[in-house]
C-alpha cells in the first residue's frame, strides 16, 4: 500500500471508542483512505456515510475431491497439517472450517483428483464521504477467519493517499496482527476502568511484538483515578489525547455524526492528534 | 461388533476419558469374542482438527459404536458419516459402560457441542 | 478430585478475584490458571519457589537450509501465506508460516524441513500444593490446546487433592470450551451490565452439552441493582442455581496488587464470598452418598 502515513487504531475490547477515534481522524486528514478491518462487525461507514460504489468478492480456495479419480490412497488425509480431511466409507470429506486453503492436498494427490473451487467468505465495499475513501471489509456470518479479507484490502487499494486510517478489529488475536502489519503507527484507545487497562496492556504487548511505535488515546475519562492512564505512565506509552466523557459526544456518536464536523474544539483536538502522530513517526 | 470408548489410562477398570478428541487412548472392545485393545490417539497433540483426526482413528479401527461423555461437532460429523452409533456414557469404568450398553441401559448422545476449534 | 472452573465472559468481571479467594478459603491444594493469553493468578498467589518450566510447541514451521537451497523460487511461489521471502537467500517468516508443509512438497532439492516452534511455556509450582499455569507467546494461535495442557499438568501432579480450582479464560471461544471439558462445576461470575448479562447467556449456552453443573454469581452487584435482579430472574427462569452476590470493593485492585485475595480482608466482600463458596460446595457435592 503506497501511502504516506498508515495509522492503525486498536483497542483491547469493543465499546472503547476505536471507530469513534478512527473515523474522526480520517475525516480530519487530507486525502485519507479509511480501511475498516473489523470484518465481523464493521461500522465505520455508519459515520463516513455514502452509498456503496463498488463491491469486491473475497474468496478462498477450497479443495474438492473428484470421487471418480480418487483411489482412497489417503495421502491427502495423512498430509493435511490441520486435519481438515477424513476418509470415511470410501469418500474423502473436507472440513471447510478447519481448512487453511494451503493447497497441499491438491499438490500431493497422485491421481490429480483434487481441484479447488472458490468459496466466497466475504466482500469489500467501497464508499466515499467528503474527502475520505472508505473501504469496508465484511466477513460472511459463520466464517471463521477474516485474514484474507484484510490482506486483500491492504493490497488492492490504490496508491496516492496521504493518510491511511486502519480501523482494526477489537482484541489482540491473529486478525488484529494482520491489520497492523503494514502500519507506521498504532493508536491504542483505552477507557478509564480496570478492564480497560487490562485490555490496553494486551494491545500494547501486541505492538511491542511487531515493533510498532504507539501512543494512547484515553476516551470517556471522568477526572477520577484512571488505571489506563497509570498503565501508560508506568509503561512509557505517550498519552496523545484525553477525551472526557461528555453527553453531547455520546449523542453525536449515537446519531452517527462525526464530532469533528460538530464541535470546533474537538476538531482542533483531532487535528492536533494527527499532527502529533506524524511527528512521532518521523522521530 | 466393535465398540470404542475414549480412555485416559490403559486399564479396563479405569474411567472413561472426559475428552473425545484429545484422549490419550481408545479402548476398542470386540463384542463377538470379548477381545480388546487400547490404541494410542495421535490426535491428542494436534494443533487443530483433533476431533476429525480422532474420529478418523476410531472409524479406522472399525468401531461401530462409540460411548463418550460428549462430542464436538467435527468428530460427530465424521462418526455420523461412517454410521457409527454414539451413546452417552454413564459414571463408571470402561467395562461397566460396556455392560450397561449390552443391558440396553445407555442412551444415545443427544447434544453435540461446538468443539474446541484449536487453530 | 472434584474440579471447579470459574468463568466470566468478558475480562474484568472478577473471575480471578473469585478464584483466588476460593483457593484461600478452601485451602485448595490444586489450582490452575487457564487464561493462557494473559495469566494473572500467579500475581495474586505469590508462590515462594521457582516453578518447573517446560516448552509448549506449536505447529512446526518450515526451515530452509541455505546449503541445499538452489533458489528455484518454487517454495515462495507456492506459499499461500506469503511466509517465504528472498532477501539475501530464501527465508521463512516464523510468524506468517502456518505449518502447512506445501513448500516441503514442491522443493526439488530437499532443502526444507519442518522444525518445532516454541509458542509458549508451562509452569508448575509445587510447594505442598500444586499450581499449574502457562503463557502463550503473543502472536500464536492454539490457546485451546495449551489450556488442555495446563489442566493435564495439574491433574497428573496432584492426584491426592480433593478439590481443584481452575481460573478459566475470558471470552466464549475455544480456550473456554477447552476449560469446561471434564470439570464438575462451573461458577460463572457475571456483572450487572448489558455485556455482563449477554456473556453470561453465551457461556451458559456454551456449557450445554458438557456434563458440568453451572452456577451463577454477580460481582459488583451494588453498581446496578436492577441489572442484578435481571440476572437473578434469568437464573430462576432457567433453573440455574444462583449462588450469591459480591459487593463492589474499591480496595480490590490494590489488594490484588499486594498479592492478597479478597478473602484476606475482613469485610462484606469476604463474607459474601464465603456464602458463595458454601452454596457452591453444596451443589458440587449434591448427589454424592
Amino acid at each position: 500500500m503506497d501511502t504516506n502515513l498508515k495509522i492503525a487504531v486498536l483497542s483491547g475490547k469493543g465499546g472503547t471508542g476505536k471507530t469513534f477515534v478512527a473515523s474522526n481522524l480520517a475525516k480530519i486528514a487530507n486525502r485519507a483512505v479509511y480501511l475498516d478491518c473489523d470484518v465481523e462487525e464493521p461500522n465505520g461507514h455508519l459515520f463516513l456515510k455514502g452509498p456503496v460504489l463498488e463491491a469486491f468478492d473475497v474468496d478462498l480456495p477450497m479443495p474438492e475431491v473428484n470421487l471418480d479419480l480418487c483411489d482412497n490412497c489417503r495421502k491427502c488425509v495423512d498430509f493435511c497439517a490441520f486435519n481438515a480431511l477424513a476418509l470415511i466409507s470410501g469418500r474423502v470429506k473436507v472440513f471447510d472450517k478447519i481448512c487453511h486453503s494451503c493447497g497441499g492436498c491438491k499438490v500431493i494427490c497422485p491421481q490429480n483428483a483434487i481441484e479447488e473451487y472458490n468459496k466466497n467468505i466475504g466482500k469489500i465495499e467501497r464508499r466515499h464521504y467528503d474527502n475520505v475513501d472508505v473501504y469496508t471489509g465484511i466477513l460472511n456470518p459463520g466464517e471463521e477467519s477474516g485474514t484474507s479479507i484484510i490482506k486483500k484490502m491492504m493490497t488492492t487499494i490504490p496508491s496516492g493517499y496521504e493518510t491511511a486510517i486502519i480501523d482494526s478489529p477489537p482484541g489482540s488475536a491473529c486478525i488484529v496482527m494482520d491489520s497492523i502489519e503494514d502500519a507506521d503507527y498504532c493508536v491504542l484507545v483505552a477507557e478509564p476502568t480496570t478492564f480497560g487497562a487490562h485490555n490496553l496492556r494486551m494491545v500494547h504487548e501486541l505492538t511491542k511484538v511487531f515493533n510498532k511505535p504507539c501512543g494512547a488515546v484515553l476516551n470517556k475519562t471522568n477526572g477520577e483515578e484512571d488505571p489506563s492512564r497509570i498503565y501508560c505512565m508506568d509503561n512509557n506509552v505517550p498519552i496523545l489525547l484525553d477525551i472526557p466523557w461528555r453527553k453531547d459526544i455520546s449523542d453525536y456518536i449515537a446519531e452517527g455524526s462525526l464530532v469533528v464536523e460538530k464541535d470546533k474544539e474537538l476538531s482542533e483536538s483531532f487535528a492536533a492528534l494527527l499532527e502529533r502522530i506524524s511527528q512521532e513517526v518521523q522521530k | 461388533m466393535r465398540i470404542g470408548i475414549p480412555a485416559e489410562v490403559k486399564d479396563i477398570n479405569g474411567p472413561v476419558s472426559n475428552n473425545f478428541g484429545r484422549t490419550q487412548y481408545y479402548f476398542i472392545y470386540d463384542d463377538s469374542n470379548e477381545n480388546y485393545e487400547f490404541i494410542s490417539n495421535d490426535a491428542a497433540n494436534s494443533q487443530g482438527g483433533a476431533g476429525v483426526k480422532a474420529a478418523q482413528l476410531v472409524v479406522d479401527s472399525k468401531a461401530e459404536i462409540v460411548i463418550t461423555p460428549q462430542l464436538g461437532e467435527n468428530a460427530a460429523a465424521v462418526l455420523n458419516a461412517a454410521n457409527v452409533q454414539i451413546y452417552k456414557c454413564e459414571d463408571g469404568t470402561l467395562m461397566e459402560n460396556i455392560k450397561l450398553l449390552k443391558d440396553g441401559r445407555l442412551t444415545l448422545l443427544s447434544s453435540i457441542h461446538k468443539g474446541y476449534h484449536g487453530h | 478430585m472434584k474440579k471447579i472452573l470459574i468463568l466470566s465472559g468478558k475480562g474484568g468481571t472478577g473471575k480471578t478475584t473469585l478464584s483466588s479467594s476460593l483457593i484461600r478459603l478452601l485451602d485448595a491444594k490444586a489450582y490452575a490458571d487457564c487464561d493462557v493469553d494473559a495469566p494473572n493468578l500467579h500475581l495474586v498467589m505469590e508462590e515462594e519457589n521457582e516453578p518447573l518450566k517446560s516448552d509448549f510447541l506449536g505447529l512446526p514451521a518450515a526451515y530452509i537450509d541455505p546449503a541445499k537451497c538452489i533458489s528455484c523460487d518454487l517454495c515462495r511461489q507456492n506459499c499461500r501465506f506469503d511466509a517465504i521471502t528472498n532477501i539475501n537467500g530464501y527465508i521463512v517468516n516464523d510468524h506468517a508460516c502456518e505449518g502447512c508443509k506445501v513448500c516441503t512438497l514442491v522443493c526439488p532439492s530437499d532443502a526444507i524441513e519442518m522444525v518445532p516452534r516454541v509458542i509458549g511455556h508451562l509452569s508448575l509450582y509445587k510447594n505442598g500444593h500444586v499450581f499449574s499455569t502457562a503463557e502463550l507467546k503473543m502472536g500464536s494461535g492454539n490457546s485451546g490446546l495449551l489450556v488442555t495442557e495446563v489442566k493435564k499438568h495439574l491433574y497428573v501432579n496432584s492426584k491426592n487433592a480433593d478439590i481443584a480450582i481452575i481460573d478459566g479464560s475470558p471470552g466464549i471461544g475455544c480456550p473456554v470450551i477447552a476449560s469446561i471439558s471434564g470439570v464438575d462445576l462451573v461458577i460463572l461470575v457475571s456483572e450487572p451490565t448489558i455485556s455482563g448479562f449477554n456473556d453470561m447467556e453465551r457461556i451458559i449456552k456454551t456449557s450445554e452439552g458438557f456434563p458440568a453443573k453451572v452456577a451463577v454469581c454477580v460481582n459488583k452487584f451494588d453498581l446496578h441493582l436492577e441489572n442484578t435482579e435481571k440476572i437473578i430472574s434469568y437464573c430462576s427462569e432457567n433453573g440455574i442455581p444462583f449462588v450469591g452476590t459480591i459487593p463492589f470493593d474499591k480496595d480490590a485492585s490494590s489488594l490484588i496488587n499486594q498479592g492478597k485475595t479478597l478473602a484476606d480482608k475482613d469485610g462484606p466482600a469476604r463474607d459474601s464470598i464465603i456464602k458463595i463458596m458454601e452454596r457452591s460446595m453444596k451443589i458440587l457435592n449434591e448427589g454424592d452418598n
